[in-house]
């Protein structure tokens, strides 16, 4: 091993940085921290089996298991295809599913110290939640896309025009931005990727007692309203209206309000965990 | 235009959590291309300094400027300045060696070409070349412990800090690591390191502070300290274990501080100002006394006897810390 000049001026400037102080220039950082953060997480999701497995393959057998193993014991109101009704409430447990993965990555590079670095370092503090962010949004779209394929395979359609299929993306996809901010902030709260395991515990209830598999007006009263209030609910009902798939037939002022609501419930979650992942953030200078 | 003297000035730092009062008034001054050690027993507050100089932490009180730049108020321009390699290693595990140290040169916004050279570079240094693309999970501890100081070295920071830079490393590769740190400081570097280990404090610094139950306690050079507690050390060797408190309260006459005993070595030590009037007491009470005694010898006091007398703990040696048993047999580089 040898020992080169640490400064060769070919391998590096003698001062490489100057902080950005335009505001352009400070977004341009921001821009750029952002991508390579996300590349990073991307990186991390190639690499780990298990995540590809969980993030692809479980959608494929959750359409299996519930389009056939419970679909045949199933009934949707006004004669509908069970499947049909199905599809985009498993959308919805994907993203729903998510804040387990946005924890975990959190809680690792919290618990690694690789937060830490970054704190260290000049980069913009947006770009390490942007990049975060970004990339927790590419791997939903490829759960997304993975669920669609599956669903076509199994007679799913989207009966809506592009324009209203289109919407359906964009509110799941809002959905999953909001989650993001719980994830951070439930992730900076654990710091041990051990404490971030039980997270995902709760997710599978949380995503039960909706109308995803079954409609709440089939549930007993109490539970009914608590499915109905759940705003995973109101994003699948969104999502059926704009898919044109059946089961959107709710009387609650909720349901018939779902695309109002898909709207709603995703800002109120931000604008709650936002500020609350932000206080983590900073609580960790503290 | 002309340098300032002091690249880190630290002034009655304060950091409580919660209940815990880790800084009590921390004042530091680290002179422009100098290497200054933090010597201190388990808890004394070194790590919570280094966090609060590199920005990590946000002080309670008192202020602090590292390269010229307050640590509250201009902390992103701080760390432009600044590498850090923490206590624990701050890499990513799945990433391989290059893929990180791409990473960071990309956030430091190195072009995508400047970065990999730059990466290249700094893993042929740190004898990372051949597990570059290798995952850091498999790496040995001492592997991400090179891994890392290679990332904070990527920015040829002005002031780097080292919180315990070589535990857990073998001899040849905590050579390695001082050299590495030797080559920044002789190009400006300013360096700041904690430490368990006095002879890499001996070895590697200018000047050493004394940390203690979150205070600097004294500082000074390797030398200065070792002669502040009273210039030399006495050893008595005596013949018989059992003379020994005899012996050592004896010694108690004439020292400037509690004598030791080592009940294994037959030997009791203490430190002396006026070492020929010590010589000539002892020799005689002893005798008087009928201390059968093998030798007495003066010598220079050791940095660990320093230490033990500033806080009254001995600090880790080498051949507790963890994982490295071999350390102490290796010589240190010139
Ligand atoms: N995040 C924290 N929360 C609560 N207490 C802390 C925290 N970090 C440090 N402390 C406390 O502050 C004091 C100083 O800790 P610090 O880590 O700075 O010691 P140190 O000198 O680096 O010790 P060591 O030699 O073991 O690394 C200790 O009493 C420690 O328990
Ligand atoms: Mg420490």
């Amino acid at each position: 091993m040898t020992v080169t000049d640490v400064r060769t001026p070919r391998d590096a400037p003698t001062r490489i940085v100057a902080v950005p102080r335009t505001p352009l220039s400070r977004l341009r950082w921001a821009v750029t921290d952002t991508w390579v953060v996300a590349q990073r997480d991307l990186v991390h999701w190639v690499r780990s089996p298990a995540q590809v497995f969980s993030g692809l393959l479980f959608p494929g057998m959750m359409v299996l298991l519930f389009g056939y193993v419970f679909g045949s014991a199933m009934t949707v109101e006004n004669g509908g295809d069970y499947r049909e009704f199905l599809m985009p409430g498993l959308f919805a447990l994907v993203i729903i599913m998510g804040v387990g993965e946005t924890v975990t990555a959190v809680a690792d590079d919290a618990g690694a110290g690789v937060t830490d670095r970054f704190r260290s370092i000049p980069m913009s503090r947006v770009g390490v939640v942007a990049g975060r962010c970004l990339a927790d949004m590419m791997n939903s779209v490829m759960g997304l896309c993975v669920l669609v394929l599956c669903g076509l395979v199994v007679g799913w359609r989207a009966g809506g025009s592009l324009l209203e299929s289109l919407a359906a993306v964009a509110l799941l996809l809002l959905l999953r931005i909001s989650i993001v901010w719980i994830g951070i902030y439930l992730g900076l709260l654990v710091k041990t990727p051990e404490a971030a395991a039980a997270v995902w515990t709760p997710l599978f209830p949380i995503a039960m007692i909706s109308n995803a598999f079954v409609s709440p007006e089939q549930m007993p009263g109490w539970l009914r309203v608590v499915a109905e209030l759940n705003p995973m609910s109101a994003t699948v009902t969104a999502t059926r209206e704009l898919f044109d798939n059946p089961g959107t037939g709710g009387t609650s002022w909720l349901s018939e309000n779902a695309l109002l609501m898909a709207v709603v419930w995703p800002a109120l979650v931000t604008a709650i965990f936002f500020p609350l992942a932000v206080h983590r953030y900073r609580k960790m200078s503290r | 235009m002309s340098a300032p003297e002091f690249t880190i000035v630290a002034e009655g730092l304060r950091k409580n959590f919660k209940k815990t009062e880790a800084l009590k008034g921390v004042d530091l001054k680290v002179r422009a291309g100098t290497v200054c050690g933090l010597l201190g027993p388990n808890g004394a507050g070194k790590t919570t300094t280094v966090r609060l100089l590199c920005t990590l932490l946000r002080p309670d009180g008192g202020r602090a400027e590292v390269a010229g730049h307050d640590i509250a108020r201009e902390a992103r321009q701080v760390r432009t300045r600044i590498g850090l390699i923490g206590q624990n290693t701050t890499t990513d595990h799945v990433l391989t060696g290059r893929q990180n140290l791409m990473l960071f040169g990309r956030l430091y916004h190195l072009g995508k070409r400047q970065a990999l050279r730059r990466a290249d570079a700094l893993l042929e240094q740190f004898g990372l070349g051949e597990a570059a693309d290798r995952q850091v999970k498999h790496y040995s501890g001492g592997m991400r412990r090179r891994l890392d100081i290679a990332a904070s070295f990527i920015a040829a920071p002005d002031v780097l800090f080292l919180d315990e830079p070589t535990t857990g490393q073998d001899p040849r590769h905590r050579s390695e690591v001082w050299r590495s740190v030797r080559s920044l400081v002789d190009q400006g570097t300013t360096v700041l390191l904690t430490t368990h280990f006095l002879d890499e404090a001996d070895q590697l610094c200018d000047d050493i502070a004394v940390v203690d139950q979150g205070q600097v306690i004294t500082t000074g050079s390797p030398e200065q300290l070792k002669s502040r507690i009273g210039g030399d050390q006495v050893d008595l060797l005596l013949r018989h274990a059992h003379a020994l408190p005899q012996a050592a309260k004896i010694l108690a006459r004439v020292a400037t501080g509690e004598p030791e005993t080592v009940p294994e070595a037959r030997r009791v030590s203490a430190p002396v100002t006026d070492r020929l009037t010590a010589l000539s007491v002892l020799a005689r009470e002893l005798e008087a006394a009928g201390v059968a005694v093998e030798d007495i010898s003066l010598r220079r006091p050791t940095l660990d006897e320093v230490f033990l007398r500033l806080t009254g703990s001995r600090p880790k040696s080498a051949q507790e810390a963890e994982g490295d048993d071999e350390i102490l047999e290796e010589g240190v580089p010139a």
